[in-house]
This record gives structure tokens, sequence and C-alpha cells, in this order.
């Protein structure tokens, strides 16, 4: 397989809170990778940082934007800001979705399509956030405020596909949603990944993550804790005591 | 009857020059969550353009006549002028700023107002000017009501000029980016909209509006002098907040009653409360509806 990300040594602080204290890991192209951990543990300190919303302290981020990890000169993402990361093909349902509520669903989506000029290409993905989420083509015109959680969970996850990103971060897609809606939108997420788009999941809700991803880490406090393959990880005891809440 | 009829005339006449300046400081609160106080002082750097624009283009017309067509170059032209100010002015004063706490900004904006005015009283001169003759005022009767040409003209341009900002707003790639930003800079920035351009464009905007009212300030009331932009700065301010701050069509409804406000004032009591009325409103709204006329709570649009 081949890197599509790299992150190398990285340190992020809030003025002197540390909230990343030297994170390295591999996402490669073409897999479903989560990264679990408490509240605090530094998850979405370190996706906004990929997205360019956080400059590292130190560290970088590289990024290979046909996935040839290390054969081609990698971008390193750490130098650029959040619009030009997009434009590379990355992007980012952020948590809590941040859906504009300002404007209607179909506005929101063209948002997401804001880097590209291509109309054709952009009727098209339409098209295919419409597949994957049916209720957000009855909902087209409607203000998206006035969408309910899971309907703007589909919305903020469509719109960030609207961008026709390589490598997909999703922040806490799970948050506040009920049962029935966390199995559809983590379907959803299976569906994409087998649509091509490499995945970088963060969620607290340990057991869907681990198994929906091929490869696990554990946040904790700024560091990785724990590594592995998600089979391994859903049997270690450590993870099963901790974020499993089992004995 | 006719004395209120044609004080409602004079006041939308007047209110539509208050709308176009206040669209400006609802927008760059929409998007900034700044009062930008040098906005009414970009006003008078419009009027100030106009003037010597005009004045050249009177000067070079053999007959010397008003012309609409010199009307509307002095116009565009100001419009121009004053959209590169509003420019500069971001860039160099307000974007170094975009981190720090919102007090520096609101601070520096006042700094700006200052340093415009005096630089206008500097570089014009302090006394008043006499605005050129750009369309000679005739008087149009309808009715009861008489009215001149003028204030058609203001009216006509002001509309015009608003309708062509819905547009932009609404149905525009940029537009829609404008009210994404103004909802959320984080969220935008991870749609690859560059907030900075978004944040240029809108004072580019609203500065362009703000020249224009300058130029119809003086059709209106030819006289202009470097600190015209205070006075009518605060009140399109109040009409902003009249309308809630960070709405569009609040910015357009607030100003015009300002302006009626203002002129019912002046026919009815007396024109030395013109000015007291605008403040009478602000205290009012702010007592007993602090988001204005058509605010929400918490959640600004552009």
């Amino acid at each position: 397989m081949s890197t599509l990300l790299q992150i190398d040594d990285l340190h992020v602080s809030y003025g002197a809170i540390r909230a990343l204290r030297g994170i390295s890991f591999k996402v490669d192209k073409g897999a479903v990778v989560t990264l679990i951990g408490a509240n605090g543990a530094g998850k979405s300190t370190l996706l906004r940082t990929i997205s360019g919303l956080l400059r590292p302290k130190q560290g970088q981020i590289l990024y290979w934007a046909d996935g040839n990890g290390g054969s081609e000169q990698p971008c390193r993402l750490s130098d650029l800001q959040a619009h030009d990361v997009v434009r590379k093909g990355v992007a980012q349902v952020p948590e809590g979705r941040i859906i504009f509520a300002n404007l209607s669903v179909k506005e929101n989506l063209q948002m997401g399509a804001f880097t590209r000029n291509d109309k054709a290409g952009i009727a098209q993905d339409m098209d295919y956030v419409m597949s994957l989420f049916p209720r957000l083509a009855e909902r087209i015109k409607q203000n998206a405020g006035t969408l309910s959680g899971g309907e703007q969970q589909m919305l903020a996850i469509g719109r960030a596909l609207m961008s026709r990103p390589r490598l997909l971060l999703l922040d806490e897609p799970s948050l506040g949603l009920s049962p029935v809606l966390v199995q559809t939108v983590f379907a959803t997420i299976r569906q994409i990944n087998g649509n091509g788009t490499t995945i970088l999941l963060v969620e607290q809700n340990a057991h869907m993550a681990l198994t929906t991803a091929q490869t696990g880490f554990v946040l904790e406090t700024g560091t990785i804790a724990l590594s592995g393959p998600c089979s391994e990880l859903l049997h270690s005891d450590d993870v099963r005591r901790t974020y499993l809440g089992e004995n | 009857m006719s004395q209120f009829v044609q004080q409602l005339v004079n006041g939308l006449s007047l209110g539509a020059i208050y709308a176009l300046i206040a669209l400006g400081y609802t927008m760059v609160y929409g998007i900034l969550r700044l009062i930008n106080f040098a906005h009414g002082d970009v006003y008078m750097v419009g009027a100030f353009v106009g003037y010597y624009l005009g004045r050249i283009l009177n000067a070079g017309a053999a007959s010397s006549s008003p012309s609409v067509l010199n009307f509307f170059l002095v116009l565009g032209g100001s419009m121009g002028a004053c959209a590169l100010l509003g420019w500069v002015l971001e860039r160099s004063a307000y974007r170094p700023l975009r981190k720090a706490p919102r007090l520096n900004a609101l601070i520096t904006a006042i700094g700006i107002s200052l340093l415009l005015e005096n630089l206008g009283q500097l570089i014009f001169g302090a006394d008043p000017k006499d605005f050129p003759t750009l369309v000679e005022r005739t008087s149009l009767s309808v009715g009861i009501v008489t009215f001149s040409n003028i204030q058609l003209i203001v009216i006509v341009t002001a509309i015009v000029l608003m309708l062509g900002l819905q547009y932009i707003v609404h149905r525009t790639k940029m537009g829609t980016a404008m009210r994404a930003v103004s909802f959320s800079h984080d969220a935008s920035g991870l749609m690859g909209i560059n907030i900075h351009r978004v944040i240029s464009f809108t004072f580019v905007l609203g500065s362009a509006l703000a020249a224009a009212a300058g130029i119809l300030v003086g059709l209106y009331n030819p006289k202009i002098d470097p600190l015209m932009g205070i006075m009518p700065g605060l009140k399109a301010f109040v009409a902003a907040v009249l309308g809630g701050i960070g709405n569009i069509p609040g910015a357009i409804v607030g100003g015009l009653i300002m302006g009626v406000a203002e002129t019912l004032t002046i026919g009815y009591l007396s024109s030395t409360y013109r000015d007291a009325i605008t403040f009478v409103i602000l205290v009012a709204v702010l007592l007993f509806r602090p988001t204005g006329l058509f605010g929400t709570t918490a959640r600004a649009k552009v």
C-alpha cells in the first residue's frame, strides 16, 4: 500500500497548554484509519491541524496527492492555510457539523464545491451526494438550519464530499445521533470508502470506529498510547476496559 | 396631509442615503463582528472624489452644461476609488488584527476614522465646498406632492444599487461565500473559501456603496466638508442597529425609517431636534428590542 498522509512528531499548543505532544502515524491510500480517545485527548486538535486551522509548533504533515508515499515530492500540509489544504484534496467534516444554518441545503453543497469550477463534475457529485443521502434531495431548497440533527450530519458529510476529496477527515460523526442513525452514518462511511476515498475517522464511539476501520490509534493526553490493526485493538484489555466499557 | 406626504418623500430620499451607508456597517459587522467606525469617513472621501471628478468633467465640457452622463462618470469613479480605499484599509489596518481581541480592531477603526477626518482637512481644506452641479435641479409635481428630479435620482440610484447588492449576495458564488463566512470562519475555511478574500470583498462592496451615498448627498445637499461623515455615519450606524445589525434588508428599512423620522421631526417639531431623534431611536431600540427589527439572537447574517 502507498502512503497518502504521514504525520511526523507533531506538537500543537494552545498558549501554554500542550494539546499534542509528538504524534506520528501514517494513513495508507484507500484505508479507513481511526483515532479513538476520551474528551480532551487531542483528537479534534489533530484534525484541525491537518486541515490548516491550527499551526503545529513542531513536526510536519506530509501528503502525497496521488498516494505514492516516497516516490513523488510530498506536499507539506503544515505550511498551508485551510483553504489551500482543501484544494489539495483533503476535506473535513468538523465536530458539531457546523453546517451553514443561514444557507439552503443546496447552497451548503455548493459551498462544499467552492474550490471547483467544473460545472458538469459538480452536478455529477451533487447527484452522488443525493444518492448517498436521499433525504437531502427532499430538502434541497430548505434552510439548512431547519434540518434535524441526523440530516445535518448527512449534509455536513455531503458538503465535504463536494470538493471530491482524496482524504476525508471525519470528526465524531456519531455525536448526538440516535443509535439507528449512527448505524446509517457508518454504513455511509463504508460506502464512501468503497468508492475510493481514504478516511481518517475520529470517534468516541470506539466500538463503531474499530469495527469500521482497519487500523486504529488510541490517543491519550496528546500522545498515541496504543496502535495496531482494529481487530487486535478490539481485543486489547486496555481498550476494552477504557473505551468499550467492558470488564 | 400634503405636508405629511411631502415630508415622507423628503424622508425617503434622505433615508435612501442613510441606508446605503448602513449597508456597509451591517455587512462588515455580519462578517467580522466589527463596527467599522471609519465607514462614515469613507462616505466623506466618496463625496470629495466626486467633487474633484465633477469639477474636472464640468471644466472639460465645452458648453460646461451639466449632464446625466457626467453624473454616472462621477458616481462610477467615486465608487471605484472608495472600493480601493476600503480594500487598502482592510488590508493594512484590520487584517493584521484578525487574531487579536475584537476590541483592538474597534479602537483601530476609531483611529482610522480620526485619520481620515484629519487627512481630509489637510488635503481638501477644512472649509465647506460647493459640490459641482452635475444635474440641473428641476421640480416635478405629482398630485399634491412636489419633489425635485434630484430626489428622484437619489431614490432610483439607491434602489438600483440595493438590487445589485441583493443579486451579488444571493445569486453569486462570492455572495454565498460572504453569507457562509458570516456564519463561521472555520467552516468556511474548511470549504476552501479564502476568508481573507471574502472579507476584502465585503469592505470593497460596503465602501463603494458609501461612496455612492457621498455622491448622492452632494447632489442633494451640495455643501461638503471633511467632517461631513461623522453625523451621517452615526445615523447610518443607528439605522443598522435599528434594522438588526448584520441583516441587509434590516439596514435598508432602518435607513429609510431614520430618514423619515428626521424629516418628520424637522417638519412638525423643530429642525433643532433633527439629530436628537437619531439617538432617541437608538436608546429606544436598545431598551425595547436590542436585536433590532429583523435581528435574531446571536445568529447574525450578512
